[in-house]
Order: structure tokens, then C-alpha cells, then sequence
């Protein structure tokens, strides 16, 4: 149970900057994912919480008291690894006492064969067992505590190093990637299973990844991190719908968000592939972006049309790519009923909705815009 | 070898046989007699040989020789000189062998920590390896000289006069062990270097979260136990290799003063080249064979054991 507090965290390796100044406050009990492509540091500040790493500049304060300079040992957080890191010549029970005897048992005490004859150290090697064996049937282990890491398939050595982290009750776990080296299927079990764990245990989790669907299924809060820097911090919910900048827009959500290059008039209305949308901006007239989810896209009517190139059909939903007329631009709509998919080849019209419309500027920042009242309209057309 | 000859030969005439039920093929034989007559040749006949010479009286230069059956071993066994060369190649290989692996594992680590310079380091501590060892016992000769070498020199600068390192009883063998475990340490070093390099580092990193604050720790707990594999090969390596001391013997004491650095390979060498009785030092190397054959054995079950997560 921590409150975790990260100011103006710096780290270069040699000449480049790696992380360029990052202030986030993770809360007690939530459950943050620290997201972003791969290579944008997260990481690297995932390690300079559990002290893996040093900060080049900044503060890490776990639950009020500065732990800088504070090796990873003493800050009582708990880590999985990618590669789960399991010791491979200890068993599953073995695994999971490491962090128990390292804490519990004296220097003396662990000594190989004279430890074992101190009564002291039989009393404690039962509680660390009784304690290993509540974790093992929480996590459905019981029975493979006895196997070697090599024997333990990719998913059980997955749950044998989330016992290792939480049989000594740490004050936050830190999830470095923990799922991307299973197959596609026991990744979504397992994100369930994680998001469940962390209900049940209500303790602080910092979960890097670069997958998105991870981080929007399980998270409280996400952090989207992109070369370096804090882009956007939020619920999930809230930066899907309202990205502040074109890169959180195109990371967050699958299929990638559609981009079409557009254009404020010298009116503040925007224009988009020679069609004037009714959305006006307050912004001085130029270029912009205007990004569309693909659920947003509505095949069949309107003023805009492509080619279908290409039909990806899920059985519960389709996404049917399309090439716009004259450009290489390529767009993907989405379609819920997959009885009605329009043939490869065919051209076909489409629209979308003002509020659909996410407006960025030519740096990437989102723009405000506002929808035109209807009446306005219907005004301009009565003159 | 020998067990994919065995299959192929049984294996390829039972389907000869259902299509031709005349004539065993001798296909497979043909494939496999290049590398059976060169094992014959190089390996098992000289090896043969050897333990036939053991049972006779034959000696260098000798136009006949006559079957004696045991009586070289016999010899050997009442032979004070033999026990005594036996027993100098046991505590040559005990005191080289732990302190070979303990300095080479001292280095590897030493050497993996460090920032710079590593490729330097390590170029350094393998010199002794790649260099002729008897040219190097030439100047180990110098070092050791009691007026004027350097060991003895640095020992008066501090108060103490040193022996005669290599003409005294009670220490020409300890010299020759120091320069053993000098001249294998750098060869260790290498392998241990390679085989700490191929632990993952994110195991010293889950070591360290889980508690393992000091380097011992950490040692105890990742290191020690991951170079194991590695460790029982340069263990057996080690073993096999200071078995066979015999050029620094031969360049600084001769086996002497008394036979007080007589080992076994070097009893082998003056029987053999400087008495010319041939038969005699056939038996001592088929003792000395027995030993290499031991330790071999040990290091392929170890091995076995160890594979599981080399």
C-alpha cells in the first residue's frame, strides 16, 4: 500500500536522453499502466521506481520518504519480470521463498547446512512455508511447487513469479511487460486474471506495456509515454475519446485511428478532402489533421467515397479498408453487421459525424473546435 | 561412433534383406571403415599397444622382448619411487586444482564487474596459457632464484629471508603447485568468463528486489548456482591437465632434490627415455590412464546432471 510520487524524473544514458522530465503521482491502491511504443522509456522509469536504475535528475518518494540512493532491497517493492527471472536451478517453492528468507532468516541462518540446524530457523522456514502455500492456492500453483522453472509451461512460470512478488506483501508491484511472452489466448486470460488480482489485493500496481488493449482492459488510470515524455494521463475512457495529442490518438485504439489532412479556411470552418465539415475552429486558419475512429465511419451515404481494398471479417465485427480517391491515403471503418460488407473493388461513399472529429493542429496538439448550430445553417441557406 | 555404426548396421540389412534375400549388404561396413580405421590407428591401437608393453620386459632398442605378465606391476607396486611420485601428483592436483578454479572464478568475476579495460585484463590473465610453458618456467627459474630472483628479493624488503624455493625438499613441490595454479588460471578465467556471460542479468535484478542486498548474497544465490555446469568442467578440466604436469618438472627440479617434486608423468619420462625400459613406463602410463579415465567418467555424469539448465 504506497503512494508513489515521481518529480521532474531525468536519465541519459551517455548523450541521449531517455526520460525528459517526468512528474507523475500514482495513487495508493490504483492500478496505472505506464504505455507507449517501444523505446519511449517506460522501462526505464519503471526501474528508477524499483531502483534498479538511478535517476540522472528528480525524486522518487515512496509514501512521503525520499528513496533515492535507497537500494532496490530496502524499498519493499515487489517486480515481475518479462522473463519472469525465476531462479532455474530452484523449484516453484523454492522460487517464492527467496524474498522470505532473504528478509526473514539472518545471514547465519541461510547458511547451507549449519542454518538448517538452528531451531530458529526451523520455526521461520514454517511460517514462510505456510505463508508460500496461501499464495500457491490463491493463484491455483499448489500443485506445481515442487517443479523446477523448466518444467512449468509459459503461463504457470507467469503466476510462479506473481507469487514471488506477492508472498511478502510489498508496499507496490511493479509488472514489467509480464505478458508479452505468452500466446495470444493466455494473454487475455491473464489479463483478466491480473486486473482481478489487483481488486482482491487492493495494493498499488505500475504496469508497463506496449500493447494497448493491456493497459486500456485493466487499468485505472494510464500514462501514455512517448519518447520520453508524459503525453497524457487518464483514465482509459477518457483518452480514448479525448487524446490531447495526435500521438496518444494514434497509439491508443485498434485499429489505429484514421488521419486525413485538412484545413482551416480563413472562415475558422474546416475543411477535409475538398468537403467543408461544420465544425469551426478558433485557431488561425492553416493546416491541420482531423483524426476519425474507425467505429465513426459510416459506410454506405455521404459526401466523401473510397475504394474498398481490402475486408478483414472477425465474425462479430469487420473492418473494410478503404483507398481514397486520388491519394494513397488509406482509411479503416468498421462494421458491425457482417451480412452487409461491401465488395473488394467496389466504391462506395461514407461520412462521419461532427462530434466524431478529433482536430489536431499541425504540431500535433488538439485544437477545440465547436459544431455549427443547426439553425445557423438553415439560415445561411434561407439567404 | 561406435553406436551409430552398431544401428546402421543392423538397421539397413533387415530392409536389404526383405527386398534381396540373398546377399547381406556390406554397404554400411564401407561407410563406416574410413573412421573406424582411423580411430583403430590414431586412438585404440597405440592405446592397445600401450597396455600390451606394460606385460613385457621390452626395452628402447632392444631387438626382442619377452612376455613377463604382471611382474612390471609387481615392480611398480614394491617401487618406493612410484608411491612417492603417485602421491606428489595427488597434492599437485589438490592444491592446483582449488586454486586454479578459486583464482580463475576470482578473475572471471573481478574482470566481469569491471567497466573498462576488460578486454586488457583478460588478454593479460590468459597470456600464461597461450605462452610456451617452458620458456616460461625459464623466468619462473629467475623469479625464484634465492639471491637474486624477485620473489626472494620483495620477501628482504620486508624482513624476511626466503628459501631456496626449488632446491628445497620442503618446498620445491609448493613452487611447482603456485606456478600450476599461475599457468591454468587464465584458461579458467575464460571459461568462467564465458559462462557468466550467458547468465541473464535480470536474475541479479530480480536477486536484488527479492532482498539479495549484498554481493554475497547475490553470489549465493544466482552466480554460484548457474555456473555450476561450467564449474564441474573446469573442475574435471583442471584435474586432467595438472594429472599431467610434467615440463616445468622436467625444467626446474627434475623431480628433485630426492624425488621431492617426482610426479608421475615425469617418473614415466626418465624411466622410459632416460632408463629405456619401455615395458615398465607402458605400466605406469596405464596407471596414469586409469586416473585421466576416472576423472572423465565423473565429468560425463556430472555433466549429464548439470545440463538440465546450462
Amino acid at each position: 500500500m504506497a503512494r508513489i510520487e515521481l518529480t521532474g524524473i531525468r536519465k541519459s544514458f551517455d548523450a541521449t536522453e531517455v526520460l525528459k522530465g517526468i512528474d507523475l503521482t500514482i495513487e495508493n491502491g490504483e492500478f496505472l499502466s505506464l504505455v507507449g511504443p517501444s523505446g519511449c522509456g517506460k522501462s526505464t522509469l519503471l526501474r528508477v521506481i524499483a531502483g534498479l536504475e538511478p535517476q540522472s535528475a528528480g525524486q522518487v518518494t515512496i509514501d512521503g520518504s525520499i528513496v533515492d540512493g535507497i537500494r532496490p532491497s530496502a524499498r519493499n517493492l515487489a517486480m515481475v519480470f518479462q522473463s519472469y527471472a525465476l531462479y532455474p536451478h530452484l523449484s516453484a517453492f523454492d522460487n517464492m521463498a527467496v524474498p522470505l528468507r532473504m528478509r526473514r532468516l539472518s545471514t547465519v541462518e541461510r547458511l547451507p547446512l549449519l542454518g538448517s540446524l538452528l531451531p530458529s530457523r526451523r520455526r521461520r522456514e514454517r511460517s514462510i512455508r505456510a505463508d508460500i502455500e496461501k499464495v500457491a492456492v490463491q493463484l491455483e500453483i499448489s500443485h506445481l511447487l515442487q517443479r523446477k522453472p523448466a518444467q512449468l509451461s509459459g503461463g504457470q512460470r507467469q503466476r510462479v513469479a506473481v507469487g514471488r512478488a506477492m508472498v511478502r506483501q510489498p508496499e507496490a508491484f511493479l509488472f514489467d511487460e509480464p505478458l508479452s511472452n505468452l500466446d495470444a489466448k493466455l494473454r487475455v486470460h491473464m489479463r483478466a486474471e491480473l486486473a482481478e488480482l489487483h481488486r482482491s489485493l487492493r495494493s498499488t500496481f505500475i504496469y508497463v506495456t506496449h500493447d494497448q488493449a493491456e493497459a486500456m482492459t485493466m487499468s485505472s488510470r494510464l500514462a501514455v509515454m512517448i519518447s520520453g515524455e508524459l503525453v497524457q494521463v487518464g483514465r482509459p475512457a477518457e483518452i480514448y475519446d479525448n487524446p490531447r495529442d495526435i500521438r496518444v490518438a494514434e497509439f491508443v485504439g485498434s485499429p489505429k485511428i484514421n488521419v486525413m489532412p485538412g484545413r482551416i479556411r480563413d472562415d475558422g470552418r474546416i475543411e477535409v478532402l475538398g468537403n467543408i465539415l461544420r465544425l469551426t475552429s478558433s485557431q488561425p486558419p492553416g493546416n491541420c489533421r482531423i483524426g476519425v475512429r474507425s467505429e465513426r465511419i459510416e459506410l454506405g451515404s455521404g459526401p466523401f467515397s473510397g475504394d474498398v481494398i481490402h475486408v478483414e471479417n472477425m465474425g462479430a465485427e469487420a473492418f473494410v479498408h478503404l483507398s481514397l480517391n486520388g491519394t494513397d491515403m488509406r482509411l479503416i471503418a468498421r462494421v458491425n453487421d457482417v451480412r452487409r460488407l461491401p465488395d473488394i473493388g467496389s466504391h462506395v461513399p461514407f461520412n462521419f459525424a461532427a462530434d466524431a472529429v478529433l482536430a489536431f493542429n499541425s504540431a500535433g496538439q488538439r485544437i477545440a473546435v465547436t459544431a455549427e448550430q443547426a439553425e445557423r445553417i438553415r439560415e445561411r441557406a434561407v439567404v | 561412433m561406435s553406436d551409430s555404426a552398431a544401428t546402421i548396421s543392423v538397421r539397413i540389412p533387415v530392409r536389404a534383406t526383405a527386398q534381396r534375400r540373398s546377399r547381406p549388404s556390406l554397404t554400411p561396413y564401407a561407410l563406416v571403415a574410413p573412421a573406424l580405421t582411423l580411430m583403430l590407428m590414431m586412438l585404440l591401437g597405440p592405446l592397445a599397444g600401450v597396455i600390451a608393453l606394460s606385460f613385457t620386459d621390452y626395452q628402447l632398442g632392444a631387438p626382442s622382448l619377452s612376455w613377463i605378465g604382471l611382474a612390471n606391476y609387481h615392480e611398480m607396486f614394491a617401487d618406493k619411487v612410484f608411491w612417492i611420485s603417485l602421491r606428489n601428483t595427488l597434492v599437485y592436483v589438490g592444491i592446483v586444482v582449488p586454486g586454479a578454479v578459486t583464482a580463475g572464478l576470482a578473475i572471471a568475476l573481478l574482470i566481469q564487474s569491471g567497466t573498462s579495460l576488460r578486454s586488457l585484463y583478460r588478454t593479460i590473465y590468459f597470456l600464461p596459457v597461450m605462452a610456451t610453458l617452458i620458456a616460461m618456467a625459464v623466468v619462473w627459474e629467475f623469479m625464484l632464484h634465492p639471491q637474486f630472483g624477485l620473489v626472494n628479493g620483495v620477501l628482504r624488503e620486508v624482513g624476511i629471508s626466503g628459501p631456496s624455493w626449488l632446491q628445497g625438499r620442503s618446498t620445491a613441490l609448493y613452487a611447482l603447485c603456485a606456478i600450476g595454479i599461475w599457468q591454468a588460471a587464465g584458461f579458467n578465467m575464460v571459461l568462467f568468463l564465458a559462462g557468466l556471460v550467458s547468465i541473464p542479468k535480470q536474475l541479479y535484478e530480480a536477486a536484488e528486489i527479492d532482498g539479495a542486498s549484498s554481493a554475497w548474497a547475490r553470489f549465493r544465490l544466482v552466480t554460484w548456482p548457474l555456473l555450476r555446469p561450467v564449474t564441474t568442467f573446469v573442475v574435471v578440466i583442471s584435474g586432467i591437465r595438472s594429472f599431467q604436469v610434467f615440463d616445468t618438472v622436467h625444467v626446474l627440479t627434475k623431480g628433485g632434490p630426492s624425488k621431492s617434486s617426482e610426479v608421475l608423468i615425469h617418473t614415466m619420462y626418465t624411466e622410459g627415455f632416460e632408463f629405456f625400459r619401455s615395458g615398465y613406463a607402458a605400466a605406469l602410463a596405464v596407471v596414469f590412464l586409469t586416473f585421466i579415465l576416472l576423472l572423465t567418467l565423473i565429468k560425463s555424469r556430472l555433466a549429464d546432471r548439470g545440463a538440465q539448465y546450462a
